[in-house]
C-alpha cells in the first residue's frame, strides 16, 4: 500500500494567514481574498428569486429560506451550544399559529404578526423547552420532537384553533416580490448575524457550554440561562420562518407541526457541513428543490432523498462547506513519511 | 496572620450509593493560609472539593464560606461568590485558543464586578486581560503559547489555565485539586514560587496534592485523609511525626523520603 509511505499535509495558504490578522489587509487581493466568497454568496442569494423561472420556482425559493432559517439555528445550537435540537415543527407550528390568530382574529397586518409572532412564539418554545436545557444529547432531542407531535394531537382532539381543518383566510402578503424578499433577506439576516455572534464573546460562552459546561459553572456562570438565550435566539428564527409560512400558504394547520420541518433542517446540516452556518443554508438550496423535483414520485421520493444523505454521511462526511472552505484555505500535498 | 476563618465544612458526609465517600468531615480555612490535603487515592479529596463547591450535592453537613451557609448552593453562585476549583482531570475548552479560554471567564458576572475594567463586549478588552493573566500564570507573553488551541498544549499549560480560569474571576480563595501531578520534576519547581506568589497576593489556597515534599514548603497546615475520613491536622512537621498518619499513609517510599527533607 502507497499510503503507508506518504501521507496528505495541509497547509494553509499564504494569503489566508495573512488576512487572519486584522491589520494584514495590504492589497486588493487579499480583500478580495476575504470579500468575494461573501459577495458572492450575498448577490448570488438575493438574485435566486429573479433568476427562478415562474412562479412555481420562485415559491419553491421562498419555503429554501424557511428551511434554511430552521436549518441556521439547527447549527447554531447543534454546533456551537451543544444542544441537538429537533424542534424545526415546534418553531414553526408555534410562530405559525400565533401569526394566524393574530391576523384572523384581530385583523393584524403581517407587518405586525410577524414580529409579534417571533418574539412572543420564541418565547413560549424558550419557557416550554426550560425544563429540559438541563437534558444532554438525545434526551433533549427527544423532548423537542414530542412537543410538536404532543401540539398537533390536542389541536386536532380538543378541535381548538380550527381543528383539523385549520385556521383560513389569512392574508397573504402584499406581493410575491415582497414574500421573495422577505425570506431571502432574513435568511442573509440571520446567516451573517450568527457568523458574528459566534465569535463575540457570548458566543465564546456558548462554544464553551458545548465544550464543558462544568467549566463554565466553575467560572461562575449560569449554563441553564446561557442556553436559554441560545434556544430563544434559535426558536425566534423558526417561529419567523413559520409566522413567514402561514401567510405564504394563507393558511395554518396541524401541518405545520410536521416532522420534515425537524429533520430537513438537520439532513441539510449534513449535506452542508455542520459548525459553519453557511453550510447548512447550501444543503436547504441542494435539498429542498430535489424534494420539489422527486414529489411526482409519490413517497418513492424518500428512497432517493435518503440515498442523497448517505452517500454525504458515507463519502463527505465532512459536508460542502467545511470541504470547500479547506480547499479555499489550504493546498493539500503528498509528503514521504 | 490573621485567624478570620473564610470556608468551614462541619459534619460533611457523601454517600454515593452504597459507598461512603465521605464520612463526617469538618475542617476550617483561615483568610490568607495555605492548607494542604493530602490522603491515599479514593479517599475522597476530590469529592470533597466537589461538594465544598456545589459540583456534587452532599449527603448531610454544611458548608460556611464568609459566614453564609452555601451548602448545596448552585455552583455557578458558590463560584460567583469567589469560592473557585479547578478541575483534577483538566477542562480547558479544548477547541478554542488558550487566551480565549480565559475570555470566557472574564465574561462571567463575577470578573466584571471585580474585573476594574469595563467589559464593553468588544474581545480587545477580555483578549488583552487574558494575555496578562496568561502571562502572570507563566504563559511565554511574545510566544505563540498563548495563542495556540488548548488541544495542543502540554500537560504543564493546561495545569496552569485551570488556575488562570480561577484568576480570572478575582477569587477570594482557589481549591486547587491535584495542580502538581503529571508535571515533571522543574513544572512543579516552576509551580512551587507562582503558588506562593498567589498566597501573597491574598488569596487562601487549598491544595490537595500527592507531591509531598513541595507541597510541605508552601503548605501552612495539612489534613490527612483516609477512607472518607479526616484522620489528622496539624503542620506539616507534626504531620510527619504522627504514628497515626505513618501508618496509613507512610510506608510509601516518598513519604520516607520527604521525612529525610523535612
Ligand atoms: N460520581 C461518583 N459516583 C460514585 N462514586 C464516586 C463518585 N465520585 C467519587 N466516587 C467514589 O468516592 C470515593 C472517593 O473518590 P475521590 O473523591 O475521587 O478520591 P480522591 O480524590 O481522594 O482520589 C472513591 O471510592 C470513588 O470511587
Ligand atoms: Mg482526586
Amino acid at each position: 500500500m502507497s499510503s503507508t509511505h506518504r501521507r496528505k499535509e495541509r497547509i494553509d495558504r499564504g494569503i489566508k494567514v495573512r488576512t487572519d490578522g486584522l491589520y494584514a489587509l495590504m492589497s486588493w487581493r487579499e480583500l478580495s481574498y476575504l470579500t468575494v466568497p461573501r459577495l458572492v454568496l450575498i448577490l448570488g442569494i438575493l438574485a435566486l428569486p429573479i433568476v427562478m423561472p415562474g412562479m412555481y420556482w420562485q415559491k419553491v425559493i421562498t419555503i429554501v429560506c424557511i428551511y434554511a432559517m430552521l436549518a441556521i439555528g439547527f447549527d447554531f445550537l447543534a454546533h456551537y451550544v451543544g444542544l441537538v435540537s429537533l424542534g424545526g415543527a415546534f418553531f414553526i407550528g408555534t410562530g405559525g399559529y400565533i401569526a394566524a390568530i393574530l391576523n384572523s382574529s384581530y385583523g393584524l397586518p403581517p407587518l405586525l404578526t410577524i414580529p409579534i409572532a417571533t418574539i412572543l412564539g420564541a418565547a413560549i418554545c424558550t419557557l416550554l423547552l426550560l425544563p429540559c436545557l438541563p437534558l444532554r444529547g438525545v434526551y433533549f432531542a427527544i423532548v423537542t420532537l414530542m412537543y410538536p407531535l404532543v401540539l398537533a394531537r390536542i389541536i386536532e382532539a380538543l378541535d381548538v384553533l380550527g381543528g383539523t381543518d385549520g385556521i383560513m383566510g389569512v392574508d397573504s402578503f402584499a406581493s410575491s416580490w415582497v414574500e421573495q424578499y422577505l425570506a431571502v433577506t432574513m435568511v442573509l439576516i440571520f446567516l451573517f448575524g450568527l457568523r458574528r455572534l459566534v465569535n463575540t464573546d457570548i458566543g465564546l460562552v456558548f462554544r464553551a457550554v458545548k465544550d464543558n459546561d462544568q467549566a463554565v459553572r466553575a467560572s461562575g456562570m449560569n449554563i441553564s440561562y446561557y442556553k436559554a438565550v441560545a434556544v430563544f435566539i434559535a426558536s425566534a428564527m423558526g417561529c419567523l420562518a413559520g409566522a413567514c409560512l402561514v401567510h405564504i400558504y394563507m393558511w395554518a394547520g396541524i401541518s405545520l407541526f410536521a416532522l420534515d420541518f425537524s429533520i430537513i433542517p438537520i439532513a441539510a446540516t449534513v449535506i452542508g457541513g455542520g459548525g459553519t452556518i453557511v453550510g447548512p443554508v447550501l444543503g436547504c438550496l441542494i435539498l429542498v428543490p430535489i424534494s420539489e423535483l422527486l414529489r411526482e414520485f409519490g413517497t418513492l421520493r424518500i428512497v432517493f432523498y435518503s440515498l442523497i444523505l448517505v452517500g454525504f454521511i458515507v463519502f463527505r462526511s465532512e459536508g460542502i462547506m467545511v470541504f470547500g472552505e479547506r480547499k479555499y484555505h489550504q493546498f493539500q500535498r503528498w509528503v514521504r513519511v | 496572620m490573621t485567624s478570620e476563618i473564610i470556608l468551614e465544612a462541619r459534619e460533611l458526609t457523601k454517600n454515593f450509593g452504597g459507598i461512603t465517600a465521605l464520612s463526617r468531615v469538618s475542617f476550617s480555612v483561615n483568610r490568607g493560609e495555605v492548607l494542604g490535603i493530602i490522603g491515599p487515592n479514593g479517599s475522597g479529596k476530590t469529592t470533597l472539593i466537589n461538594c465544598l463547591t456545589g459540583f456534587v450535592r452532599m449527603s448531610s453537613g454544611e458548608v460556611f464560606f464568609k459566614g453564609k451557609n452555601i451548602s448545596n448552593k448552585p455552583a455557578h453562585r458558590i463560584a460567583d461568590m469567589g469560592l473557585t476549583r479547578t478541575f483534577q482531570i483538566m477542562r480547558p475548552y479544548f477547541s478554542l485558543p488558550a487566551y480565549k479560554n480565559l475570555v470566557i471567564p472574564l465574561f462571567a458576572p463575577r470578573a466584571r464586578r471585580t474585573g476594574g475594567w469595563r467589559g464593553g463586549g468588544k474581545l480587545g478588552d477580555r483578549k488583552t486581560v487574558s494575555i496578562d493573566i496568561l502571562e502572570e500564570i507563566g504563559f511565554e507573553r511574545d510566544s505563540f503559547v498563548p495563542y495556540k488551541i488548548a488541544s495542543t498544549l502540554p500537560t504543564g499549560y493546561l495545569k496552569r489555565l485551570e488556575l488562570a480560569r480561577c484568576l480570572a474571576l478575582k477569587p477570594e480563595i482557589i481549591l486547587c485539586d491535584e495542580v502538581f501531578s503529571g508535571l515533571s520534576m522543574s513544572e512543579i519547581a516552576s509551580m512551587v514560587p507562582l503558588m506562593e506568589r498567589l498566597q501573597m497576593e491574598g488569596i487562601t489556597l487549598v491544595m490537595i496534592e500527592h507531591r509531598l515534599r513541595e507541597l510541605f514548603q508552601v503548605a501552612n497546615r495539612i489534613m490527612v485523609m483516609n477512607f472518607g475520613v479526616k484522620l489528622f491536622e496539624g503542620t506539616p512537621q507534626e504531620v510527619m511525626a504522627n504514628e497515626q498518619v505513618k501508618k496509613a499513609y507512610f510506608g510509601s517510599e516518598e513519604v520516607e523520603e520527604v521525612m529525610h527533607y523535612a
